[in-house]
């Protein structure tokens, strides 16, 4: 057997991960369900030479990633729900200064305080809009460790390949629970490094003019360059502006640099889908009960598939009506009161079609539970 | 010297208030910085938002503008990530001890080696004049038309007693000071806070009473006296000028390398 095979929480496989994909720079502040990514961290990272801060709340955590992003490293904070929130401005600035960082929230459940040790999905769409003003933002998901790994990795690549913040929005059962986990060697999942600027020293830099692919070299603090970074609106040198064409072009330049790319950043995983008449849609652990629903039906011999989505954000509308136009019935299977289902009735364009299957008492939702809702769907009672 | 060579000069003129004294400020740092000869490549200025954090703009340093409060927080990351980087951080009085408060006492309890400058004009002048944490009692603002009746922070006293290993006062009249406490300031090895008095006639002056811009200068020349003068025993209102607190003790990024040597030990 491999020395790589392991047998740990999801929050683990979120920080051996994040260490993977070149972490240099940790800042956190303890809360529950997503403590042990900090936890573990604290271990492997000064071990590695890396840097570690636990600093005195999660606003200044994910300020100061976002100060050591400039400095030319990888970065990276991990929270839960109230945290999540505190970190809303600050995300939004990593938005606007156009900022690779990655954010970690293992979602329980809210509003306020809630159910802190219990899960919850009720932060999708927190993730989508919680920072003020209009933009774009990446958040991936996953139900298994090995996607927790993998979605880790992706998140810092998607990072720095379009100079976002990316959240990766998991939840307490997969943060907490333990499974197996086989740690990649080198080389099998792709690492995108830092896009640095070429120019040399008296050449004119232009830290937010994108080259013709659209990517935007970034220069670190303390390199030969030296230019400004604001949450203002800003011209190409990034100084402060509210010309009103500078501050269109930019406003469109931060969205269609991730909705223009939603293909790129889709990571999905489809079950059964090619000739259901009933699709079920979920993400996160939710998405391991719905996939036991899937093969208990199958197996008895009823065209039910499953959609798995590890990104949420950008919504992969297009592939979501791809999947869904021949069913009969889609129901998303998520813990929340409908905040992806939403998105799900606007893609597949007929909600009438589309149902919520969920759970909100903080606790998982199971196999039981979808069938029995599956059954009053399908009009044939409990 | 030549101070253009620190100043990114298409950004003038600036956008303070005729009279403000926070361009004082900024030329005493760019002096400063000049006679210790520092690199503009190894200065990075952090800034959060208010008068005062515009002063990063002006300067041809790595710069970086960032939100309310929070720039100690990002200079935190800035220098924890890049040790070699000479990290300032000026704020306003409300950017620094209000809103900004945890950050604040939190950077000084580490003891890392970031220069924090309060530029205090006793009010918010980026919104239009409100109280803040260093008005005083008595004072008037637009959100204080009855007299203010919140107590406020002596900002050396609270430094001292956050961890500060580097704490100092005086005020934009006192410009030799001023260029001679910025220069300690960086030299410190340390959290290091530099406390100046600067003048708001446009808010803080006109709402209070205090005359012109020189009159407020004057008042910073004959209110204030240096640090143990016996002036201040017998009149407690004076306000002491000079280096209170300077004692060397292990600097964060440091005490972090040294972590990293015990965690690497086999």
């Amino acid at each position: 057997m491999s020395k790589n095979i392991t047998f740990v929480q999801g929050n683990e496989a979120c920080a051996l991960g994040a260490m993977y994909a070149g972490l240099d720079f940790y800042a956190g502040y303890p809360i529950t369900p997503s403590t042990e990514i900090a936890e573990t961290l604290a271990v492997t990272m000064p071990a590695a030479g890396k840097k570690f801060i636990q600093m005195e709340d999660e606003i200044s955590s994910m300020c100061a990633i976002i100060g050591a992003s400039l400095t030319g490293n990888k970065v990276m904070t991990a929270t839960s729900g109230p945290g999540f929130s505190l970190m809303q401005e600050a995300l939004g600035y990593a938005v606007m200064a156009e900022i690779p960082c990655v954010v970690a929230n293992v979602q329980r459940g809210g509003p306020s305080t809630g159910n802190p040790t219990h899960v919850s999905q009720g932060d999708v769409n927190q993730a989508r809009w919680g920072t003020h003003g209009d933009h774009s933002i990446v958040a991936l998901s996953a139900s298994n460790h090995q996607d927790v790994f993998r979605m880790t990795v992706e998140a810092f690549n998607i990072a720095e390949t379009y100079r976002t913040p990316v959240i990766l929005l998991f939840d307490e059962v997969i943060g907490h629970m333990r499974e197996k986990l086989i740690i990649p060697q080198e080389g099998d999942i792709p690492r995108v490094a830092r896009l640095r600027t070429s120019l040399k020293e008296g050449v004119n830099y232009h830290p937010y003019l994108p080259r013709e692919d659209g990517r935007l070299p970034l220069s670190a603090f303390g390199d030969v360059h030296r230019f400004n970074v604001t949450g203002l609106y800003h011209d190409m040198w990034g100084f402060p502006t509210d010309k009103p064409d500078v501050v269109q072009e930019l406003l469109r330049h931060q969205v269609d640099k991730i909705e223009n790319n939603v293909h790129k950043m889709t990571f999905y995983k489809s079950y059964f889908l090619e000739d259901a008449s009933v699709v079920l849609i979920s993400y996160g652990s939710s998405a391991r009960s719905a996939l036991s629903v899937v093969k208990q039906r199958r197996n008895r011999g009823e065209s039910i598939g499953l959609l798995e989505l590890n990104t949420i954000w950008p919504f992969p509308a297009e592939l979501v009506r791809e999947c869904t136009q021949n069913a009969e019935l889609v129901a998303v299977v998520e813990m929340n009161v409908g905040q992806l289902t939403q998105s799900v009735k606007l893609a597949v364009g007929s909600s009438k079609r589309v149902h919520l299957i969920n759970r909100v008492d903080g606790q998982m939702i199971n196999d039981k539970d979808i069938k029995k809702i599956l059954r009053i769907l399908q009009g044939r009672g409990i | 010297m030549d101070v253009k060579y620190y100043l990114r000069e298409r950004f003038f003129p600036h956008m303070w208030c005729a009279g403000c004294g926070h361009g004082i400020v900024l030329n005493s740092l760019v002096r400063a910085v000049d006679s210790l000869g520092l690199k503009k490549r190894d200065m990075v200025m952090v800034s959060g938002i208010g008068c005062s954090s515009r002063i990063s703009g002006y300067v041809d340093f790595h710069s970086l503008h960032t939100l309310h409060g929070r720039a100690l927080a990002f200079a935190t990351g800035v220098k924890l990530s890049k040790p070699s980087l000479n990290v300032i951080v000026p704020m306003g009085d409300g950017d620094a001890l209000a809103i900004g408060g945890n950050h604040f006492i939190h950077a000084a309890r580490r003891n890392i080696n970031i220069t924090a400058l309060v530029m205090n004009n006793r009010t918010y002048g980026m919104t239009g004049g409100q109280f803040s944490p260093l008005s005083g009692v008595g004072t008037k603002a637009t959100t204080a038309p009855y007299n203010n009746i919140d107590r406020e922070f002596d900002t050396v006293e609270l430094a001292t007693g956050a961890g500060a290993t580097f704490v100092a006062r005086t005020t934009v009249y006192h410009v030799k000071q001023l260029q001679s406490l910025i220069k300690k300031a960086i030299s410190h090895e340390g959290f290091s806070v530099l406390e100046v008095l600067s003048q708001c006639p446009t808010y803080f002056g006109r709402k209070n009473r205090k005359g012109s811009a020189v009159d407020m200068l004057n008042s910073f020349k004959d209110g204030t006296v240096p640090v143990g003068s016996k002036k201040k025993q017998e009149n407690p209102e004076l306000i002491e000028r000079g280096i209170f607190v300077e004692k060397q003790l292990p600097e964060y990024c440091d005490a972090y390398a040294e972590l990293v040597e015990r965690a690497t030990a086999k």
